[in-house]
């Protein structure tokens, strides 16, 4: 008698319900968990004492190293946005909005949007790959027989730069990015430049900047926040550091689109 | 009447699981002040998880640890800082900090914890490296570029950095050749010696636990079967100790060995 074949058919859907269940379950301990881990992040960014050093370590690999990255990104996404624009535009003969959509697509979405996801797999990756060393070497638990707290050590400062740099490096960004629509408009569709630079100054608004802002400052946290659970949270050797590194990039990714969705409801939603 | 010693280290009716694996099971030691005492067993006989316990890396599940007679599991999390401060580890990989120069390393407790000027600790540092046998000239390298024995003693420096009270010892001499094996075994009777500190070791070296220890406790399956003074332990009367200090393969102890 097959045990399985006697049971399948009636324990099918109740089988079904269980696993449905225990991954609820497993998912609400994750949220559970990643939260605490937030707060008291939080928590020790606040509290004395700050590792000024440490946070202008982090500021310096987060905001000077990833700008060619962010940069490099933006200026060939400004670019191929006034491309697309001026081949779908020109059927209706509007090819003049074009400045407008570059402007308002770099600094609303593209800007924050691809510089977080640049940073997600530059920076977060790395977070999670030193601290999951750190971890499966012992070098986190030294940190404790040391008395230093390693949450203020290593996760506070961490998204203290990712928190501060990631605007700057969004705006820049931007600024690169309007740019790589100017060029392309200027030398290879043959706009006016001061005309398309008037265009672009007149329709920009402080919302559009700031919304960008708000959602860079946002996406730089989910990057160090993820980066840094996931490296704190590694288990078992070197194939434990190597998911921890995958799921900190896929995740905070994820979190990304998710978090530039709520960000624009509330900025923009009539 | 007798002077009863308050014990450095009180280890009672410890009880430390994960998930249905039960790693220590009423674990009871007591560890004098100034006094070297080795905890041996076999591989995955929960030596590590009972010094982690006392360092509070991990809770244990029951039981009472006490420092210095103060039940460490009740404290605060910045009163366990302090309690930690006067205790100096030396990891079985050395878990030397790989971001920071070797001085860094040894000074990182005097920096971080006591808040000392970096030049001051700086000084220290040189001076713990070059009491294990390493000049000046390593405290500007990278960890990375040092070979294990050298690591060792790095970590041991740092152990001792602070004038520790008490110094844990996690398999100081795994993965060392003999005679590196040796010096550090050295070193570590040297350092203890001259801070004053009490030491716990964990080790399945029985050539160094031999060489460190005033007393010796057996771990196996959790419990501590057997503990007294080194020099008895050839006579201990228990077969578990002598199947392990003779290393022979037959005996009460069994290996959970897959034989197809």
């Amino acid at each position: 008698m097959s045990a399985d074949g006697d049971t399948g058919g009636r324990a099918g859907p109740l089988e079904l319900l269980r696993r449905v269940g225990a991954a609820i379950l497993s998912f609400l301990e994750a949220t559970g968990k990643l939260t605490v881990f937030a707060m008291t992040g939080i928590s020790h960014c606040v509290r004395p004492p700050i590792y000024f050093r440490l946070i202008g370590q982090q500021m310096i690999d987060i905001g000077y190293y990833s700008l060619p990255v962010v940069g490099l990104t933006t200026l060939f996404a400004g670019m191929v946005l006034a491309l697309q624009s001026y081949t779908g535009f020109a059927r209706f003969s509007a090819e003049g909005a074009i400045p407008n959509v570059v402007v308002l697509s770099m600094t609303r979405e593209l800007g924050p949007v691809l510089a977080g996801l640049m940073i997600a797999g530059r920076i977060g990756a790395a977070m999670a790959a030193e601290l999951g060393t750190m971890r499966v070497t012992e070098q986190i638990d030294a940190l404790e027989t040391l008395s230093t707290n390693p949450f203020k050590y290593l996760v506070a400062p961490r998204l203290i730069a990712g928190v501060t740099m990631m605007p700057l490096l969004v705006l820049v960004g931007d600024i690169i990015g309007v740019f790589g629509g100017y060029i392309v408009s200027i030398y290879k569709l043959g706009f006016n430049a001061s005309a398309y630079l008037q265009n672009t100054w007149e329709f920009l608004q402080v919302q559009d900047v700031t919304s960008g802002l708000v959602k860079a400052a946002v996406f730089g946290f989910l990057v160090a926040l993820m980066g840094c659970y996931h490296g704190y949270n590694s288990r078992g050797g070197a194939q434990g550091v190597g998911a921890a590194t995958t799921n900190s990039v896929v995740s905070a990714s994820i979190l990304i689109l998710v978090f530039n969705y709520i960000i624009t409801e509330l900025f923009f939603a009539q | 009447m007798t002077e009863t010693v308050t014990p450095k280290i009180k280890m009672t009716g410890v009880r430390k699981a994960f998930g249905q694996k039960v790693v220590l099971d009423s674990f009871d030691l007591e560890v004098l002040p100034r006094e070297s005492v080795v905890i041996i067993g076999g591989s995955g006989s929960g030596k590590s998880v009972s010094l982690k316990c006392v360092l509070g890396l991990l809770q244990p599940d029951e039981g009472v640890i006490e420092i210095d007679g103060v039940d460490v599991g009740k404290l605060s999390h910045s009163d366990r800082e302090e309690v930690n401060s006067r205790i100096g580890m030396l990891f079985q990989n050395a878990a030397l900090f790989d971001s920071l120069p070797v001085w860094e390393n040894v000074a990182f407790g005097l920096i971080q914890g006591k808040q000392m000027a970096r030049n001051t600790a700086k000084d220290i540092a040189i001076d713990k490296l070059a009491q294990v046998g390493l000049g000046a000239d390593v405290a500007v390298l990278s960890p990375a570029e040092l070979s294990g024995g050298m690591r060792k003693r790095v970590g041991l420096a740092r152990a001792i950095a602070g004038d520790p009270d008490i110094i844990f010892f996690d398999e100081p001499t795994t993965g060392l050749d003999p005679i590196m094996g040796h010096m550090i075994d050295n070193l570590i009777v040297e350092c203890v010696r001259n801070v004053g500190a009490t030491a716990l070791t964990i080790t399945h070296d029985m050539p160094s636990a031999r060489r460190i220890s005033d007393r010796m406790a057996m771990l196996y399956k959790g419990k501590n079967i057997w503990q007294g003074p080194t020099a008895n332990i050839d006579n201990s009367g228990n077969d578990y100790v002598d199947q392990f200090i003779t290393g022979s393969a037959e005996g009460p102890i069994t290996m959970e060995v897959f034989r197809p």
